[in-house]
């Protein structure tokens, strides 16, 4: 009894490496799945042709499990059938390119491929965020003569402050509960380099029957999610009272 | 074109800016198209690849166009391909997911319905604190609720079934069913309400007769997002089922798991694409819909 299973949880090295790849996938994937999702969202909100299309491409990822997209980007990083010898077929014999079998780049694969996966669903939220921007602002500061550059930086992108907000938190949200797409690409590995804290908890839950290590890392999940959760929707309470006082 | 020539002739500064918007113009198609190309060619990958044969796969690399066309991989990956000892293709898993999901998303979707209706229009002492406790659901790492669900299957013995996965996914499905009903039916008029209460109506009544009428936009987003994701879903089955009862999801990472069959990727590829068509239609059907409850169950 007692805190016997968190102090031998923190002193476990596999524990370890899986909350410190959890904090460096999080941030690149939350960035990069947020600065593609504004990119692509700008680029289409400036009337395109088949503006329909273009979404659906973007967002198809999104239908498919995470285990299918894993499984098909792990042949694409397998160097011996995917993108190396693509390259090497193209006639540059010597290139190399083993993400994800190298212990120290493989959660550059796992980012990667998340950030595919994702960034079509932020692209989906900018855009109803810019579709969503009063007309005559953005008249108005044309008008001023602000180039379009100007006009997002300035007039459009501080009005959808809040959608950057509640992007962010999904996807870190996404991030801490990380699980099908690390044991569909690399199954943790090679090595224990792609280790998540989700992982961990079923490994030691049902791999290895440590139920008491596995509930308490486990716990430490729902912890991660309570520090980013608990003061966004205070957060989103306290600017709906505001809202409602001075409308 | 020929008055537009001149003008621009005439007039060097319009022809400037008429360069520069064309500029401006390339450059958003040409950075769509190379995202797009990126999108598209994974999928291109799998496609191309569950047609070709496997030697000119093994000879030329999975990224390259297609020199063979057959339909074997798709047969062998549906019908005889051996997965863990059993080779029976991937049809069995197939319908398993199919029977999880169908009765699932009827199922969470129906609950949600009512409990988005009682929470609304019925409100009682402590209605919003329950709500709020169903919430706490949507963020809930499934991890943690591993044990409890395992007790439970346990007890009523459903362990590795997949009506047990059925029973797990009803469940865990109703925080967003709820959440996305309830949030519809809160704009329906209370006014609407009280009168067909005046008028005799009760409480079933009114459900049959007014809300479910109204409920068609919500109920397929709902249906949609909770087919999509329990199709897609891989811890509770990895965990809760095993061998001839695993759903789609985790009958795919056995199969690409099997050491000896590792590179068999005209057949895997093919199973891939039978694991990823059903959550696909229903995206390329209802597309509108299925970013609608994306979007609704991120911002709410």
């Amino acid at each position: 009894m007692g805190l016997e299973n968190y102090f031998s949880l923190w002193a476990n090295r596999r524990w370890n490496v899986a909350y410190t790849n959890l904090f460096l996938f999080s941030g690149f994937y939350v960035l990069g799945s947020m600065a593609v999702g504004l990119l692509l969202a700008i680029l289409i909100d400036q009337r395109v042709r088949a503006e329909s299309v273009w979404r659906t491409i973007f967002l198809y990822p999104l239908a498919v499990s995470f285990i299918v997209t894993g499984t098909v980007w792990s042949w694409l990083y397998n160097p011996s059938s995917g993108i190396e010898l693509l390259v090497r077929n193209l006639g540059w014999s010597n290139f190399s390119f083993a993400l994800a079998s190298d212990r120290q780049y493989a959660i550059y694969a796992v980012i990667i491929t998340g950030v595919w996966q994702s960034s079509g669903f932020a692209m989906a939220l900018f855009l109803a965020g810019l579709r969503s921007v009063d007309g005559d602002i953005i008249k108005a500061a044309q008008i001023d003569g602000a180039s379009t550059f100007r006009t997002y930086r300035r007039v459009i992108l501080p009005v959808i402050a809040p959608i950057f907000l509640a992007v962010a938190v999904v996807q870190i949200q996404f991030a801490i509960k990380t699980f099908d797409l690390v044991a569909a690409l690399t199954r943790g590995g090679p090595g224990i380099s792609t280790t998540f804290p989700a992982i961990y908890v079923y490994d030691l839950m049902f791999q290895r029957g440590q139920i008491g290590e596995g509930a308490a890392a486990a716990m430490m999940m729902l912890v991660a999610l309570a520090v980013v959760l608990v003061p966004y929707s205070l957060f989103v309470v306290w600017r709906r009272r505001r809202e409602g006082q001075n409308g | 074109m020929a008055d537009l020539a001149l003008a621009q002739a005439l007039d060097p500064e319009a022809a400037v800016a008429g360069r520069r918007r064309l500029m401006a113009r390339v450059l958003i198609y040409g950075i769509l198209g190379l995202f797009a190309l990126v999108y598209i060619v994974p999928l291109l990958v799998v496609v191309m690849n569950s047609f070709r044969d496997q030697p000119e796969i093994a000879r030329n690399g999975l990224i390259s166009l297609p020199q063979s066309f057959g339909l074997d991989a798709w047969w062998s990956a549906w019908d005889s391909y051996c997965i863990g000892g059993n080779c029976e293709g991937m049809k069995r898993y197939f319908f398993n997911s199919l029977w999880m999901t169908i009765p699932a998303t009827l199922i969470s979707t129906m609950l949600g319905a009512m409990n988005g209706y009682v929470l609304s229009k019925w409100r009682f002492r402590g209605s919003e604190i329950l709500f709020t406790c169903m919430l706490l659901g949507v963020f809930m790492p499934g991890q943690i609720s591993l044990m409890p669900w395992a007790f439970i299957l346990g007890k009523l013995g459903l362990s590795n079934s997949v009506v047990g996965l059925v029973v797990v996914h009803c469940v865990q499905g109703l925080s967003f069913t709820t959440l996305f009903c309830r949030n519809y039916y809160i704009s329906v008029p209370d006014d609407l309400i009280k009168a067909a209460r005046i008028d005799g109506a009760g409480f079933w009544r009114i459900f049959w007769k007014i809300i479910l009428p109204l409920s068609p936009p919500i109920l397929i987003v709902t249906v949609i997002w909770q087919f999509t994701g329990i199709w897609n879903e891989y811890l509770f089955g990895v965990v809760f089922t095993s061998g001839s009862q695993q759903p789609i999801t985790a009958a795919l990472v056995a199969l690409t798991a099997g050491g000896t069959t590792a590179s068999a990727y005209d057949v895997m590829s093919a199973a891939v694409l039978i694991g990823a068509l059903p959550p696909l239609l229903v995206y390329f059907l209802g597309g509108k819909y299925f970013v609608r409850g994306l979007t609704q169950g991120a911002i709410k």
